[in-house]
């Protein structure tokens, strides 16, 4: 169990810096999700953390201690990877048992802890199985598993689910989140997935090129977008950005008003704007419908499926609370 | 699924495949029956006529100290001709997989030697131990060292290994590099996170995942050592001194073309055919489970 704290972290890559600088000192325990387009610099954010970087200037420290210097096996750290990194020539056992072996821990003992964590992740039947013969989903537990039974300060985590179906994703996707609770352990999580991002983290670093555009709790950055970056990358359908001229709101130097779909409604009263719906989306629970503006701007309109659904090419009134209304 | 394609007739596939058949009979079928024809045979000195002896070449061979020595000197040659080879080519690789600035210049640097024909490999390394003028020669007598390796047969040996193994160097340097490269990095990060140190991570996760290309290579290797070898031998030692350096191939050239007993050359080589047929079936066994992990 420890602390990680990032002090002014840089990364340049031959001239190139792809980190501008990043701060955060994560508590002991907490889940710190970094979230982020393709390209945004978190996956060698993370690897910084886990020392596969060097890092360019700034500092590394986990429980307090300046990490900058060490090696990866001398950060107390575990690491999944996207693709689970399993030793395709070793024995489920063999492969959880590898680090601890390297460590010269007694052979009891590695089977007392590789059979706990194979316990804990339901791969007792499979532990004398090469990874190759497993599932996608059961490899992802050996990956955890082999994370686990070094018991680690800080678990790292680089797009763990992106490989898997849909499915199964939101199910490893509860089982992460029990475990790190469980093991009580401070975990860094790098997806593209906003949802992830929303349902696991405790606090959510949302990058963007290199930059920590927000960190905060999942609902107070979907809440409270500080940039538009963040508004549009964060929720979905994403938010909807209006030209703040157009709809006579004289309350904000800024261009832009964001709105989240499920703010807008549809009304047959007064209106603050108005457009023809193009399509409606039903999803079941419910409905989407897009809107578009005079001015060409597409807006999305997400309503309950019990509400009346309008007519695909027919005029529609918007409106909206002023309360739910951000400005860019 | 595998893809078949159909021909209608019989003349259009038999057609494709005949260019390779002519070269393969023309070749090989012919070379080799005349061989296995006449190692049953005992010529007079003349070449005017022929005994029919059976086996009897072979028993001879086979009762012959001098062919069982050269079995001895082949085994011997192309052990250390396949493993200075795949040793050296082994370390370069793994220095060249962990380069990242300049290792196309030091991998077309590295693969040069290939292109240079055994024969004049041969040579390049005759004149740089040559006896009186070679330049190595010169600097191990300054140590005190007298190099002599037309009169010390493992100084023979010793060369014709090194000039031998060094042309295969790029061979092997290629697949071991291909086959480090073919490792996921994420997989020696995993190794180094679970605590494993270079030569741990080469001991227990790189060298397993190398050993189908190791094997390719050793079985590659040997059949070089064993055949391709003729022009450095014949360049430098002549097979020398005293036959410390006659390996199999050459003793078929020396005894054939040289003695003039063409009747225990061509049995010479009817066992050398059974040899390399067993190394290829070896190695197709090999390769067909070739994944083994």
């Amino acid at each position: 169990m420890a602390t990680v704290s990032l002090d002014n972290i840089r990364k340049t890559f031959s001239k190139t810096e792809v980190i501008h600088g990043i701060d955060i000192d994560i508590a002991d325990g907490e889940f710190i999700v970094i979230v982020g387009p393709s390209g945004c610099g978190k996956s060698t954010l993370l690897r910084m953390v886990a020392g596969l970087e060097t890092v360019t200037s700034g500092e590394v420290r986990i429980g307090g201690q300046r990490v900058n210097e060490r090696e990866p096996m001398d950060r107390d750290i575990a690491m999944v990877f996207q693709n689970y990194a399993l030793y395709p020539h070793m024995s489920v056992f063999d492969n959880m048992a590898y680090g601890l072996k390297i460590a010269g821990r007694s052979k009891a003992e590695i089977a007392e802890r590789v059979a706990e964590a194979a316990k804990l992740l339901q791969l007792e039947p499979y532990l004398k199985r090469r990874p190759r013969e497993l599932s996608g989903g059961q490899r992802q537990r050996v990956a955890m598993g082999r994370a686990i039974v070094r018991k680690p300060s800080v678990f790292l985590f680089d797009e763990p689910l992106s490989n898997l179906d849909a499915k199964l994703r939101v199910q490893m996707r509860l089982e992460i989140k029990q475990l790190q609770r469980r093991l009580g352990v401070t975990a860094l999580y790098v997806t593209h997935d906003q949802v992830e991002a929303m349902t696991l983290a405790d606090r959510m670093i949302v990058m963007n090129d290199g930059r920590a555009d927000q960190i905060g709790a999942p609902l107070e950055v979907y809440a409270n977008p500080r940039t538009r970056f963040v508004a549009g990358f964060i929720g979905s359908p994403p938010m909807n950005f209006l030209d703040a001229g157009l709809v006579n709101e004289p309350a904000s130097e800024a261009a832009t008003l964001g709105i989240r779909p499920e703010h807008l409604q549809i009304t047959t009263g007064e209106a603050r704007t108005g457009g023809i719906v193009l399509y409606t989306e039903a999803l079941g629970a419910e409905t989407l419908v897009h809107v578009k503006l005079p001015d060409g701007a597409m807006v999305t309109v997400r309503q309950d499926s019990t509400a009346a659904l309008p007519e695909e090419g027919s005029a529609v009134g918007l409106t909206w609370s002023d309360s739910d209304q951000v400005f860019f | 699924m595998e893809k078949r394609v159909t021909f209608k007739g019989i003349w259009l596939p038999l057609l494709l495949v005949l260019p390779q058949l002519v070269v393969t009979a023309v070749f090989f079928f012919y070379p080799a029956g005349q061989a296995i024809w006449q190692s049953l045979f005992i010529p007079d000195p003349f070449g005017l006529s022929m005994k029919f002896v059976g086996l009897g070449n072979f028993e001879y061979l086979l009762s012959n100290s001098y062919y069982r020595a050269s079995f001895v000197t082949t085994a011997v040659f192309s052990t250390l001709v396949t493993l200075v080879s795949m040793g050296v080519a082994l370390y370069l690789a793994v220095l060249a997989d962990r380069l990242i600035k300049g290792s196309g210049i030091y991998r077309t640097l590295l693969i040069w030697p290939y292109a240079v024909a055994p024969a004049v490999a041969g040579v390049l390394w005759l004149f740089m131990f040559n006896t009186r003028v070679g330049v190595v020669t010169w600097y191990l007598g300054l140590l005190g060292y007298d190099w002599n390796h037309v009169l010390n047969g493992n100084e023979a040996m010793g060369l014709v290994v090194v000039a031998s193994a060094w042309g295969r160097i790029s061979y092997n340097f290629l697949f071991f590099l291909a086959g480090l490269q073919a490792i996921p990095r994420s997989v020696i990060e995993a190794a180094a996170i679970d605590g494993a140190r270079f030569w741990t991570r080469f001991r227990t996760i790189v060298w397993p995942l190398l050993s189908p290309t190791t094997f390719f290579l050793l079985v590659v290797n040997i059949v070089y050592a064993f055949f391709e070898t003729f022009g450095v031998i014949h360049t430098i030692t002549g097979g020398g001194p005293q036959q410390a350096t006659t390996i199999l191939v050459y003793k078929v050239y020396s005894d054939g073309f040289v003695g003039q007993d063409l009747g225990s050359s061509a049995a010479q080589s009817v066992i050398l055919l059974f040899i390399v047929g067993l190394l290829t079936v070896v190695q197709f066994r090999f390769i067909e489970r070739r994944v083994h992990y």
